[in-house]
């Protein structure tokens, strides 16, 4: 149990680190997959191979997906945050076309009736209602993103897996563990919060609708 | 490196060294397969039971929670105390990963089965025995073949990273090939990884449609 209290400096540093990979990457994620995942519930016969092409990241290997995108773009943050998008893009997608697609085709017609405008009805009566399900995907992601980022500290990126890597191949059992309690801790912690904010908008659109 | 000659590099890479590619890529196969096997033989009885007993249910569905959102690097760590570096301890954590999707869905195709079928089944006079394998679990089984198939994808993933422990696999050369800047070398496990991964999945795909084709 030294370890960890000789190195809590360090192990504090990576932690942020570590949360901010992460979160950019869900960030940029929820970016570029929302929209699309509206269009996609919007424009029917898109789904099937939006869909499929966010599917073939998502079974690449992610060792593999990391490799290959140092080519690209070299080690370290970039290919890292590239790959992680990548990798939620189907989940989030997915969720969004669904919950966009799930909300009442009554509602509509009422917002119609009550003489909304096409924008209006999406941003007021379509995106609270559809954000329960988005934000499922968004759980789903948060948590891929910060196992995935703990893989990325081998090509580079930093980050908690720094310690578990290099206690591996340095035979240092205590810095192994170190490194992955924090690293499920970090994940289990977040997938807790998310998981507590997704049953109050649950709850809360539950109410309204 | 410009992407056109490293593409060129990992080719004569291949070509050179044909059969240490193949062999790696077989053990990768191996170990991949081989966790399926065990998920699956742990993961379809588990299902039933979670699906029959309700206290087993809580417990394990809640079990399967935490254990989603523990990192696979993390899994990998947390055997090495026990298990020591190679083989097995990878073959433990892969199988583990493997788990859950195939517990999630057998547990899922089951519940999706509508409670009239059971009673007639039952009426027709069949036993507890027979209504289990001759309706449910073949109903269910287009959902428990997708479940198997999402656990070979993600155990040939696993199995990857588990190089970095002595799993053996197309995962030594990617690490290798980064550990030492080159390119053509992490390509040529990488390339041939992600291949294995779309092959498992695009076999397993043709199965659950001709599962899925005779039930109607």
């Amino acid at each position: 149990m030294s370890y960890p209290l000789a190195n809590a400096l360090l192990i504090w540093r990576l932690t942020l680190e570590h949360l901010q990979i992460s979160a950019v990457s869900c960030l940029l994620a929820i970016l570029t997959a929302c929209p699309l995942g509206v269009l996609v519930g919007r424009v029917r016969w898109l789904a099937p191979p939006v869909l499929a092409a966010a599917g073939i990241f998502y079974t690449i290997p992610s060792v593999a997906l990391f490799a290959i995108l140092i080519p690209v773009l070299g080690l370290g943050v970039k290919p890292t945050v590239l790959a992680l998008v990548l990798y939620s893009q189907l989940a989030l997608i997915r969720n969004t076309a669904v919950g966009i697609n799930e909300v009442d085709a009554a509602l509509l017609q009422a917002a119609q009736g009550m003489g909304m405008t096409n924008t209006q009805r999406f941003w007021r009566v379509e995106v609270p209602l559809a954000i329960p399900v988005i934000f499922a995907g968004v759980r789903t992601a948060t948590v891929m993103a910060i196992g995935l980022a703990s893989i990325a500290a081998y090509i580079g990126a930093g980050g908690l897996g720094v310690l578990i890597f290099q206690g591996i191949s340095t035979g240092n059992t205590d810095q192994i563990l170190t490194g992955a309690v924090a690293v499920s801790i970090l994940a289990l912690l977040a997938d807790a919060i998310l998981s507590s904010i997704q049953h109050v908008l649950r709850w809360a659109m539950g109410v309204r609708a | 490196m410009g992407h056109g000659s490293a593409r060129v590099s990992v080719l004569s890479y291949l070509l050179e060294h044909p059969t240490q590619v193949l062999a790696l890529a077989r053990a990768h196969l191996w170990i991949s397969l081989l966790a399926t096997g065990i998920a699956t033989a742990v993961s379809v009885p588990l299902g039933i039971v979670v699906h029959r007993v309700r206290a087993v249910r809580v417990l394990a569905l809640g079990m399967v929670n935490v254990g989603q959102a523990i990192p696979s690097l993390a899994l990998l760590g947390l055997m090495l105390p026990l298990l020591g570096i190679g083989f097995t301890p990878a073959l433990v954590a892969i199988s583990a990963r493997a788990l859950l999707p195939i517990l999630l869905n057998t547990y899922a195709g089951l519940l999706s089965i509508p409670q009239h079928i059971i009673e007639a089944a039952r009426g027709m006079g069949m036993t507890d025995a027979q209504i289990l394998w001759r309706v449910e679990l073949r109903l269910a089984s287009p959902v428990i073949v997708a479940g198997i198939r999402t656990a070979l994808v993600v155990s040939i993933g696993v199995a990857t990273l588990a190089a970095y422990i002595g799993a053996g696999g197309l995962g030594d050369l990617i690490f290798q090939g980064i550990a030492t800047v080159d390119t053509p070398l992490l390509l040529a496990g990488a390339i041939p990884a992600a291949g294995l991964a779309f092959a498992a999945d695009g076999l397993f795909g043709i199965l659950e449609r001709q599962l899925v084709r005779p039930l109607g």
